[in-house]
């Protein structure tokens, strides 16, 4: 009898052992800098409420938020745009055409993040192909494109655009046809059956990918420092000047916890109505 | 007069013949059951009707109108799929107006008429609930109510029943045969199960390898069928080759029988292959040999018991034949057993194809 039960234990205890590394890894890596973080925010330079105060009624500070949620909101929008309909040929597509339009699009997961954002760089920069191309159609003084909000929100549509059309396609492969051919049917065609029937089936999709992209674009930092506007910074780039230029820890580690309780709030939100559960597919 | 028409309908994908010459016409008002295993056709004519296939040659008329080039939203065409294919995020109510809604009528008046409609299908008071909340028997009520709802010129109902549990398909064929009366819709029905096909059919296409094998009343395909292939496939029969020795004596030679007389007939000829059937009802069991019937000694087998009646499988010779008896008498027999079966020259059918 014990024996048997001594087994039962270790089996149920097994999981937990698997689990350890990666446990021990995330606090030590993860939650003690957090804590850290939160710490500094409230003891840098002295033990202080005033980051908190500057960070939420700053102008400077407020106008970058306002900004970052803009942006991201933007980079969302753009981002289920292009998805949604590359997400629905892939839907429609064979297998293996599907896997073909997944690979590609995919494709810039796998290359390095600088190497990606240095990409844009050329190919939008003062001597890129795309300047070149506006003076071959004889547009002689071509808009300023690199260092835009322009350049830095066509980065990040790249660079998130799979995170949406993974999440929508993963809905829509799972739609029965028969849906649509019931609809068909009872008399449905292009854009009614698109919005009674089709977006609302699609809508999980749709609401997993927005989240995910949107949160992900809010804690952006190398592509719109790199490639954006320096007057137009997003919050982590704001986080990152007040670390490596003024040192003022205190600040930036006040404002990555406003961001972190804003990202919270969303991820809140979407549990609520959705389950964080099902983010993941 | 015809309502429906389907004329040389051919169907292939590429190499491979799906629809061979499909022809059929059915009245308005009409209950057509499409019957045939899996693979033979049926479920790609009702496409093709339905308009999401199209015919390699051939034309469906409805009324005279040929359908031909419309896409399916433009036929005005009801269809009620296995699955039903309701809308999970639309209530029953909800699920039955959307053909109203694409029909622009007003939300108010196409609600009410879509409860209307549920309540003809014995879904009263369930119009607030979604597909989820609904059994499977009460999903296929409202899948049936929204193919209905927008009077469609035709009613197409695809293997609707073959997710249900016997008891409660029994009862749907039943539903949906007083619905159909009810609104005089004509309709195609399309079934493997020849049960289904027999109790709610006015008449059945059986279909067998792309093409249409027999077309007849239900009880017509039963006890005439044309074809060994329907005679195997509607019901229980023995089928027992044999050559025709006299067509004016009306006998036929088989193995293991002998010579057997059969039903009057005109198809037979002398020294003919033929298949003889005799349904498994119309033979009697029994200790001994009953004078003025043609006797034939079995050995029994097997006795499967329904209940009411059971099926007696034996030998004769090597012929293995089946008796239905009633569940009564079936206490008298046991398997290894000994027995002589009998039958008339009247329950001998002879089939020349």
């Amino acid at each position: 009898m014990t024996g048997l039960s001594n087994m039962t234990e270790r089996k149920n205890l097994w999981p937990w052992l698997l689990l350890t590394p990666l446990a021990v890894f995330l606090v030590v890596f993860f939650v003690v800098p957090l804590i850290d973080v939160a710490v500094m925010s409230f003891t840098e330079p002295r033990l202080t409420f005033a980051n908190y105060e500057r960070a939420l009624t700053g102008t400077l500070y407020q106008k970058v938020f306002i900004n970052t949620f803009l942006t991201a909101g933007f980079v969302t929008l753009c981002c289920l745009l292009v998805g949604y309909p590359l997400a629905y040929l892939m839907s429609v597509s064979s297998q293996r055409t599907a896997m073909l339009i997944l690979l590609l699009v995919t494709m810039s997961f796998w290359t390095s993040f600088l190497v990606r954002t240095y990409a844009w760089m050329v190919l939008l920069g003062t001597n890129g192909p795309l300047v070149w191309l506006f003076q071959a159609v004889g547009i002689t003084n071509p808009p300023q494109l690199l260092f835009t909000r322009f350049s830095s929100t066509l980065a990040m549509v790249h660079i998130l655009a799979p995170y949406m059309i993974m999440n929508i396609y993963s809905v829509m492969r799972k739609i029965d046809p028969v849906l649509v051919r019931s609809a068909e049917s009872l008399g449905a065609r292009g854009g009614s059956l698109l919005r009674h029937v089709y977006l609302p089936l699609t809508a999980p999709g749709i609401a997993n990918g927005c989240v995910l992209v949107f949160v992900i674009c809010l804690g952006f930092y190398v592509t719109p420092v790199l490639l954006g506007s320096p007057r137009e910074q997003m919050i982590a780039g704001l986080i990152g000047t007040q670390l490596d230029e003024f040192l003022a820890f205190g600040m930036g580690s006040a404002l990555a916890m406003v961001l972190l309780v804003f990202t919270m709030v969303i991820l809140t939100i979407y549990h609520r109505h959705f389950g964080l559960d099902k983010l993941w597919g | 007069m015809s309502y429906l028409d389907l004329k040389g309908i051919n169907k292939s994908y590429g190499q491979f013949v799906a629809l061979n010459d499909v022809n059929l016409s059915a009245a308005k008002g009409e209950f057509v059951t499409f019957l045939g295993p899996s693979g033979s056709g049926k479920t790609t004519t009702l496409m093709i009707i339905a308009g999401f296939e199209k015919a390699t040659t051939g034309s469906v008329e409805i009324d005279g109108r040929p359908l031909q080039g419309l896409a399916p939203h433009e036929r005005n065409i009801g269809i009620v799929f296995q699955n039903y294919g309701l809308f999970p995020h639309k209530t029953a109510a909800e699920n039955v107006y959307f053909p109203l809604q694409m029909r622009s009528v007003k939300r108010a008046a196409g609600l009410k008429r879509a409860e209307e409609m549920l309540e003809l299908v014995g879904l009263r008071d369930f119009g607030h609930r979604y597909p989820k909340e609904l059994s499977g028997g009460q999903q296929q009520r409202v899948a049936l109510a929204r193919a209905l709802v927008f009077e469609p010129s035709l009613l197409l109902l695809d293997e609707p029943l073959g997710a249900l549990d016997k008891n409660l398909r029994e009862q749907m064929q039943i539903e949906i045969k007083r619905i159909q009366r009810a609104l005089g819709v004509t309709t195609i029905f399309v079934t493997h199960d020849q049960t289904e096909a027999m109790s709610m059919s006015d008449r059945i296409v059986v279909f067998e390898g792309g093409r249409i094998n027999q077309v007849a009343a239900p009880l017509d395909l039963y006890h005439k069928p044309e074809t060994r292939f329907v005679a195997g496939f509607i019901g229980e029969s023995n089928l027992i080759e044999a050559v025709v020795t006299d067509p004016v004596a009306r006998t036929a030679s088989a193995a293991h029988l002998g010579e057997v007389e059969y039903a009057p007939t005109d198809k037979a000829k002398k020294g003919q292959g033929v298949t003889l059937m005799i349904r498994p009802e119309h033979m009697r069991l029994s200790r001994n040999p009953i004078e003025g019937r043609r006797n034939a000694q079995m050995k029994v087998e097997t006795i499967v018991n329904y209940g009411d009646n059971a099926l007696v499988i034996g030998k004769v010779g090597d012929l293995t034949m089946r008796v239905r008896v009633l569940g009564a008498d079936v206490v008298i027999i046991k398997e290894n057993q000994d027995c002589c079966i009998s039958w008339t020259p009247d329950a001998v059918y002879l089939i020349a194809k």
